[in-house]
This record gives C-alpha cells, structure tokens and sequence, in this order.
C-alpha cells in the first residue's frame, strides 16, 4: 500500500507530537550547552571568570601550542585503549559463558542479573571501594606478605595508572556484556550445530558465526566505553592520586580556576575526537536498526 | 530471548555435541570461561562488601582491615557531624530529584517509544540528538548548562538546572530501553483495540500501558538509579545545594575516616531496595500473568 503524500505527513506529525517533549529537554540541555561551550571557546577572558563576548582563535592557539595537551591526548588514548581491551575480552567471554555453556535459560538470565545490578549503584562509591584492597596496607599487599612473595609493600598497587584502568574495567566491562549478550542471544543454536555437523572446530565457530553475528554488540559496548572513559575526569582524579591527568580532568582543573574560553576550546576539540570516534564505530553498524530489532 | 530448544530425539547426536548441549559431558570451555566468570563476579562484588563491612568499626576504625571493633559509630557520626557536610540534607535532595527525574524519564521516554515505533520525516536527527546527549563528556555538558543559565540570569539549582542536566542523561537510556521493550510490542493489538472503537488514549490506557508495564518499571529503574547517582552533569549546575554524590565527592577528598564507607553503605543500600523493588515488581507482574493465562 502506498501512503499519499497527505497521510505521509500527518504520520510525520504524529511522531513528532510523541517525540516533543523528548527535543524539548534535549534542545535546551543537550543542543543549547553544547553551543554555548562552542561559541565561549571564541570567546576572550578578562582574567577574572569573566567572558568578553567578540572571536579570537587565541584559546585554541593557546590550547594547540601547548606541550600539555598533546600529553593529556596521549595519557587519555592509553587509558582509553586498555580499557578498551580488558573490558572487550571479559565482557565478550562473560557474555559467552551466559549464553553457549548455561544450559538452564533461567540460571543465565539470573547470572546476567547478577552482573548488572552494580551498574544501578554509585560508581564513585564503588571506585572507593578498591582503597582497602589496593592500598599500601591493603589486603593484596598483606597477602602478598604473608605468603613471602614480597617483602615490600607495592606502591603502585594505589594512586597508580594501574589503579585507574582497574576501577575503569570495573565500571565499564558491564556496558560491554549487556549488548553483547544480547547480540549473541540472537544467534540461532541451529546455525551452530549446523556448524558442527559440517565439521567445524569450536574456534571455527567462535571465529566464523559468533564474533561476526556479535560484531553490533561489540560495536555498541566500545561506543559507550570509549566515550565514557574519554569524558570521565574523577576516576583520573582519585585512582591516580593527582599523579596523571587526562583531558577533562584538566578541564575541571580549569574551570575550576574560572579559565573558561581554553577550557571550552579544550573541550570541543575533546568532542570533536569523540565523535569522529563514535562515527566510525557507527559506520560498522546500523544501530538504530540494531537497537529496534 | 530467541533460544531454540532442540528436543527432536533424531537430533540428538548433534544436540550432544552443541555448544550448550542439554546433557553429556561438559567441554573444557566451560570451566575455564565457569572460572572467569566467578572472578569476574568475585571482583565485581568483592570490593563493595569490604567497605560495607568496614563501614561497621568502632571509633578506632581506620580505612583498611583489619577490622577495628563494631559499632555503628561511622553512621551516627556521617548524620551527627558538621564536619562530614550536609549528609541529610543532600540526601533528601537526591531523593526527592530522583523521584521527579523518574516520572518525567518514564512519561517522556513512554511518548518517545510510541513515536518511534514508525519512521517520520527527521526522526533520525532526533534519534542522532539523544545518541550525542549519551555520549557527551558529563562535566562539559554541565559546563555549557551553567555557563547559558549565567548568560539567561537565572540562578542555578538542583530543581531546575541539574534536573535538565540530568535529563539529558536518564532520557537517552529510557528511550533506549523503550526501544527494546517496544520491539516486542506487537502493533496488532493496538489496531484491534482502535477496531473495536477504543480511542487513541483508551488503547494506550487499558492495552498498551498493561502490556508494557514491566518494561516501564525498567525504565524507571534506570530513570531514578542514574539520578540517584549522576555527579559530572549536576557538578557545574546544582547551585549552592549539594546532591548526595556531590557530597560524596567532596568526602573522598577530604574525610579519610570510615564515614565515607558508611555513606557508600547507605547509599548503596538505597540503591539496593529500589533495584529489589523493581525486578520484584517485574517478576509479580509477569507472575500475575502467567496465572491469568492459565485460568483463562
């Protein structure tokens, strides 16, 4: 059935009468923000938290120029990356484990359940949480005492690098078993004992049906942990003792000393690598379709 | 969920030899990904329960074990002392923009979801807004929110900025979820209900709003936990009133008593009763279903 032009932009209204109040929050605290951080990136500073509205270029010179920033970009894409990796391979493997060695439906479900309820608790508290563990009187640093391994405390177990993608992978390898688990839930069991009648190895199915038919799962989970751990400033903060920086907790350090115009300079060209990210993630996979599916 | 179960008995030897196989003898894949999983779950949880239980020592407690005596010492003194900031205050805070942040996120995210279910012109310029609203780094967000509320000359506050600023961060996940859950939503029976003479708000009332009621309390789930929890995107707009994380931010850096593990175990037990209620009211109404199913 063809629908008539007229019919065609009555539904068109329709939806956009069910999708107002959605663009009414997202305009003014998503759109507007994000415009505003945009045009005080040109803007000049008289020094004291004051903008003077006009358009200089100086905050991205100053920004570009400077030898920190390339050091914040690169301690960020570190952090990034690794965080990347740790959650890809347990979220993948969990996800695994949930959906081809469960045998009992109901388990699996309720062991996904398990894995997802710390996501709906606070994430600084649960960062917190590793100071008893990792600290220098903590409890690996005691065990590994006692059992004569070391003689030393290890400095670097706390306010390290290491600590930092320690609590990231704790928080995030959730976003990476929730879509994942999900993709592979889709895949049909038939395919693989097909699969395995035709002669396949296990790895053969892991690497020829599994991975590709959870590709949109991976991509998914990598958009929101990639994004995450770019824009997070606290985890930085704590875990590394004020040791590293990345590039928005260099940000919240300017703001807090009211240098607004190189911070939203800083911040803009942190977003514009967002999202150059994020689309080529999305250019892999249709995720609206996925999503809806 | 689209599992297929397999219980024709003339493909049982493959049935054996499958990935998941009902019976027969487990592959060595299963304890080795068994093992990871249990780390997983232990390191998952592990941390957490230890400053649970070392939020219970006694005034001699410090921020490892051991264990320091037991009392409740920590937790009189978070909501008895000056020095540990505004506890109450910021708590009911929380609580109470939770609340709102929950019914606008499941109202919006609701009307979002049936707006959705069919193509229209632009609708993927609304679909790419809310992905960017997911995925913007929380601290510049909230920046921008402060720096237009300046430029406005309004004041911000934890009821009108932040509550926003916290919008733009629970919406994208609640039309997420509505999304899955409206994928399931079979269009049929909202034209049959409309067939029948129901106008459009009774066939959203009495067939669609029951049909996807366990899906809604999802939705509210993560409306009022992400609430309850945000702190990049309220930083820059709360005003001069904190919200509970905030409060819990400013105590990590500068309380270095069990106080702050015995905020982490209020606060996580708060977390702890909303998720509980949640899936409990999910599995009642599934439950009432099943039962409803049977007798009819």
């Amino acid at each position: 059935m063809m629908p008539s032009s007229s019919s065609t932009s009555r539904s068109s209204l329709t939806g956009w009468l069910y999708v107002s109040p959605l663009v009414g929050v997202l305009v003014p605290f998503f759109l507007a923000p994000i415009l505003v951080v945009l045009a005080a990136s040109f803007f000049g500073s008289d020094g004291f938290g004051g903008l003077t509205p006009g358009f200089t270029l100086a905050n991205y010179v100053e920004v570009l120029h400077s030898a920190l920033t390339l050091k914040l970009y690169l301690a960020t894409i570190k952090f990034t990356v690794l965080t990347w990796i740790f959650t890809l391979l347990i979220g993948f493997f969990v996800a695994y484990f949930l959906v081809f060695h469960v045998r009992n439906q109901l388990l699996a479900i309720g062991l996904f359940l398990l894995c997802t309820v710390p996501f709906w608790t606070s994430n600084i508290i649960r960062m917190i949480s590793w100071i008893p563990l990792l600290g220098k009187e903590g409890l690996i640093n005691a065990a590994l005492i006692s059992t004569g391994v070391i003689r030393q405390p290890l400095e670097v177990l706390l306010f390290s690098d290491l600590a930092v993608v320690i609590a990231y992978v704790h928080q995030l390898t959730i976003f990476m078993i929730v879509p994942i688990f999900n993709a592979m839930a889709r895949i049909d069991k038939r395919l693989i004992e097909a699969a395995i009648d035709a002669g396949a190895s296990r790895f053969d199915i892991l690497r020829l049906i599994v991975v590709p038919m959870a590709k949109s799962g991976i991509a998914l989970g990598s958009i929101f942990v990639v994004s995450i751990v770019m824009g997070d400033f606290f985890v930085v903060k704590v875990m590394s003792g004020g040791g590293s920086a990345s590039v928005v907790s260099a940000f919240y350090e300017d703001v807090g000393v009211l240098q607004y115009p190189t911070a939203a300079a800083s911040a803009v060209l942190l977003t514009l690598v967002l999202v150059a990210i994020v689309s080529l993630i999305l250019r892999s996979v249709d995720i609206r379709r996925e999503i809806t599916r | 969920m689209s599992a297929v179960v397999v219980d024709n008995p003339e493909q049982g030897i493959s049935a054996r030899k499958a990935i998941a196989p009902s019976r027969g003898k487990r592959p060595w894949t299963f304890y080795v990904l068994a093992s990871l999983f249990t780390a997983y779950v232990l390191a998952l949880y592990g941390p957490m329960f230890c400053i649970y239980i070392l939020s219970f020592q006694d005034i001699r407690g410090g921020l490892v074990f051991p264990m320091k005596g037991r009392s409740l010492h920590w937790f009189i003194d978070l909501f008895t002392q000056v020095r540990t900031g505004d506890v109450k205050g910021s708590f009911d805070r929380s609580i109470k923009l939770a609340v709102i942040v929950t019914i606008i996120t499941v109202v919006i995210s609701f009307l979002a979801g049936l707006g959705f279910r069919r193509r229209f012109k632009g609708d993927s310029i609304v679909f790419y807004m809310m992905i960017g609203s997911l995925v913007a780094p929380g601290l510049v967000l909230g920046l921008g929110t402060g720096l237009l509320f300046q430029a406005l000359g309004l004041n911000p506050a934890w009821y009108s900025s932040a509550l926003g600023a916290q919008l733009s961060w629970t919406l994208p996940f609640g039309v997420l979820v509505m999304f899955a859950v409206m994928s399931r939503f079979n269009n049929a029976w909202d034209e049959a209900a409309r067939d029948l003479g129901a106008s459009r708000w009774q066939a959203i009332r009495l067939v669609m709003i029951p049909v996807l009621a366990p899906g809604l309390v999802a939705v509210a789930l993560f409306g009022f936990t992400l609430s309850y929890d945000e702190f990049a995107r309220t930083l820059q707009t709360a005003g001069s009133l904190n919200t509970l994380p905030l409060e819990i931010w400013s105590m990590t850096l500068n309380v270095t008593s069990p106080s702050l593990y015995a905020l982490g175990t209020v606060t996580t037990i708060v977390s702890f009763v909303v998720i509980g209620v949640s899936l409990g009211s999910i599995v009642l109404i599934q439950k009432k279903r099943g039962a409803q199913k049977i007798k009819g």
